[in-house]
């Protein structure tokens, strides 16, 4: 009987294939944008959440703005943290901005004057070439270590180890260069992909009076992270007692938690708008089935009066909701996978389908199916018989 | 097999009460061809709809093959006309926007039956009434007769054990009429139970006996092979 009843309702929908289309337009809209809005946050949180991941989860920053201008030194945090075990290693950043130039080129990049302990705490992987080491930093040696974007822009090529640049009115020589990143989150933070890693004390050099203030710290295990964070929270209130405002503790993590709420509240709140115009739609097939049901109630009593008992005639209609808003919700389907495949075309990204949203849409749909379906349904089911024979 | 006793219909029209039926009483025997004939407005199309269970008596009682049906609920009281009546309009109400072969098919499908039997019932229900070459066409695409060949071949198909036909001959020309007639009597050869409303009398000399109707009440006429009437009765219990 209920196959008899889906076969009955594709019948009725394919008699009228415009009509069916125009009610079901509203629910492929509805599901189109649900699924296509749904799946892009879904996608974007996914790279975002990568690119933090890249960033190193085990990294804490503390940044440390002492007015005083009495900031720590690399020598005192080293041996304090030593004795901190679920701290295995520290680096100082330095960040200034100047002109990179080569013989042809110049484009303004980001320098950071660290020590060789960032290239593991940041996780730096390099095509060619090396990181500088401590004899680099005991010299003060002017030596840099390029991201790929700048060896490419400036130089000209990737393969630069050997190449001299000018930065700052003086020649580096370019010693490592930086895997090209598709990180996308690196460039957020550092506003630019051309960056130059030198040793810290090099970068002091060439702007004087450069304090050290943004100290990145690495974990021993990734599972100590919120150990490591209390243990040099603690050790920051002893080594600055009373001055809570002097540093600020970041971490990876909360980053990224922080970015998982943002997309986590962008997806439900988009979700809702189309969540909305899919009641509408769901509207329309309620409409469309009550103009249904009394263009049929000759049919209705037809059925009735040689023995369709009033419960086959309400799963009748109430199929043929259901068929209609699932049709329409396959078909918003079809479109939004043609409109990702679009998007990862024209914007160089890979963004599918969200499972989940995809399952979410066809149980909404039949959910609106049955909640819209219900009322013709059950108008259709209680005509007498006599009645709706007797109508014309 | 149909028993109505003191059978009352009254429908209010404004402030008025219209008796419809009343207090019929009827009684037709298992194989009989029964025709009821009355001018339009005697009560005969409330007769047939209290008679074919789509409509209930305001009082008395109608027994179909024993059952007590003013007792049954509606849904029982489609399992009734689904297994046990065969109608036939008028105007021979088929489902548009089916094929003669799906329309035959669907009170089959209300019974459950399945659908290796439904398809030999089927194709010997439209090849009694000779239109199994014409199974896939629509209605609109098949004469009057031929619309209704597809009714009875609908009504044969559920094996009902009353068959109810409402001026079956109404919207169609003599020939045809004539010829839906002969199917009529052939399936009374048969043995099934017929009967016929009508308002012509050349139809209802057809059958064996006739239920006059008039202003809602029923007397009797009985008719011999010729169809010559053979004694009238009188009015009241049949």
């Amino acid at each position: 009987m209920f196959i008899q009843s889906i076969k009955m309702a594709l019948k009725s929908i394919m008699s009228n294939k415009m009509r069916s289309f125009l009610t079901m337009l509203g629910v492929i809209i509805g599901v189109f944008s649900l699924v296509v809005l749904v799946s892009l946050v879904t996608g974007a949180t996914g790279s975002i959440t990568d690119s933090i991941n890249e960033l190193g989860t085990d990294q804490i920053d503390v940044d440390i703005s002492d007015v005083r201008g009495v900031p720590i030194s690399l020598e005192e945090l080293r041996t304090d943290i030593a004795s901190i075990e679920s701290v295995k290693a520290v680096a100082p950043q330095t960040y200034g901005v100047g002109e990179v130039t080569s013989m042809t080129k110049s484009v303004r990049a980001v320098a950071i004057g660290t020590t060789p302990e960032l290239a593991e705490i940041q996780g730096i992987k390099l095509e060619a070439g090396r990181f500088f080491m401590n004899p680099d930093l005991d010299n003060n040696t002017n030596v840099i270590v390029v991201s790929h974007e700048l060896a490419v822009d400036v130089v000209g090529r990737s393969d630069c180890v050997g190449e001299t640049v000018k930065l700052g009115g003086r020649s580096f020589t370019i010693i490592g260069v930086m895997e090209k990143q598709s990180n996308s989150m690196m460039m957020l933070m550092m506003g630019t992909p051309y960056r130059a890693y030198m040793p810290y004390t090099t970068l002091v050099r060439l702007i004087p009076g450069k304090d050290m203030s943004v100290w990145s710290f690495s974990v021993s295990a990734v599972d100590d992270l919120d150990q490591a964070e209390k243990d040099i929270q603690e050790y920051m209130i002893r080594r600055f007692p009373g001055d809570e405002e002097g540093y600020s503790i970041y971490n990876e993590s909360q980053i990224s938690d922080q970015m998982g709420k943002i997309t986590g509240i962008l997806s439900i709140l988009l979700g809702g708008i189309a969540g909305i115009s899919l009641l509408v739609g769901g509207i329309g097939i309620m409409n469309i089935m009550l103009v249904s049901v009394t263009e049929r109630t000759r049919e209705i009593g037809i059925r009735k009066a040689i023995g369709a008992r009033p419960s086959v005639i309400m799963l009748q209609f109430l199929i043929e909701a259901i068929v209609l808003s699932v049709m329409g919700c396959l078909i918003g389907i079809g479109f939004s996978w043609l409109a990702m495949q679009l998007i990862n075309m024209i914007g160089k990204v890979s963004f599918g389908l969200s499972p989940v949203v995809v399952i979410v849409a066809v149980l909404f749909s039949m959910g609106v199916g049955v909640v819209f379906g219900l009322y013709p349904a059950k108008k259709a089911s209680a005509m007498k018989p006599i009645d709706a024979l007797r109508f014309n | 097999m149909i028993v109505f006793k003191d059978i009352c219909k009254t429908y209010i029209m404004g402030d008025e009460q219209v008796h419809a039926l009343d207090h019929a009483n009827i009684h037709i025997k298992q194989g009989e061809f029964v025709s009821i004939i009355g001018p339009s407005g005697s009560g005969k199309s409330t007769l047939m709809n209290i008679m074919g269970c789509l409509d209930t008596a305001s009082s008395g009682e109608y027994y179909l093959d024993g059952m007590p049906i003013e007792r049954y609920s509606e849904k029982a009281l489609a399992k009734i006309r689904n297994k046990k009546i065969g109608f036939i309009f008028q105007s021979f109400n088929l489902i548009s926007t089916m094929t003669a072969e799906e329309n035959v098919e669907l009170p089959l499908i209300y019974q459950g039956v399945r659908a290796s039997e439904r398809k030999a019932r089927v194709k010997e229900a439209l090849e009694m009434v000779d239109l199994y070459s014409r199974r896939g066409h629509t209605p609109n695409q098949m004469s009057g007769g031929q619309q209704q060949r597809v009714a009875i071949a609908r009504a044969m198909a559920a094996k009902p054990s009353l068959f109810l036909a409402d001026e079956p001959t109404g919207n169609l020309d003599s020939a045809t009429g004539k010829q839906i007639m002969s199917i009529f009597k052939e399936l009374n050869k048969q043995g099934n139970t017929i009967v016929l409303i009508t308002h012509d009398d050349s139809v209802a000399c057809q059958a064996q006996r006739s239920i006059r109707i008039m202003d809602g009440k029923v007397s009797d006429i009985a008719y011999d092979e010729n169809g010559e009437q053979v004694a009238p009765m009188r009015g009241g219990t049949v």
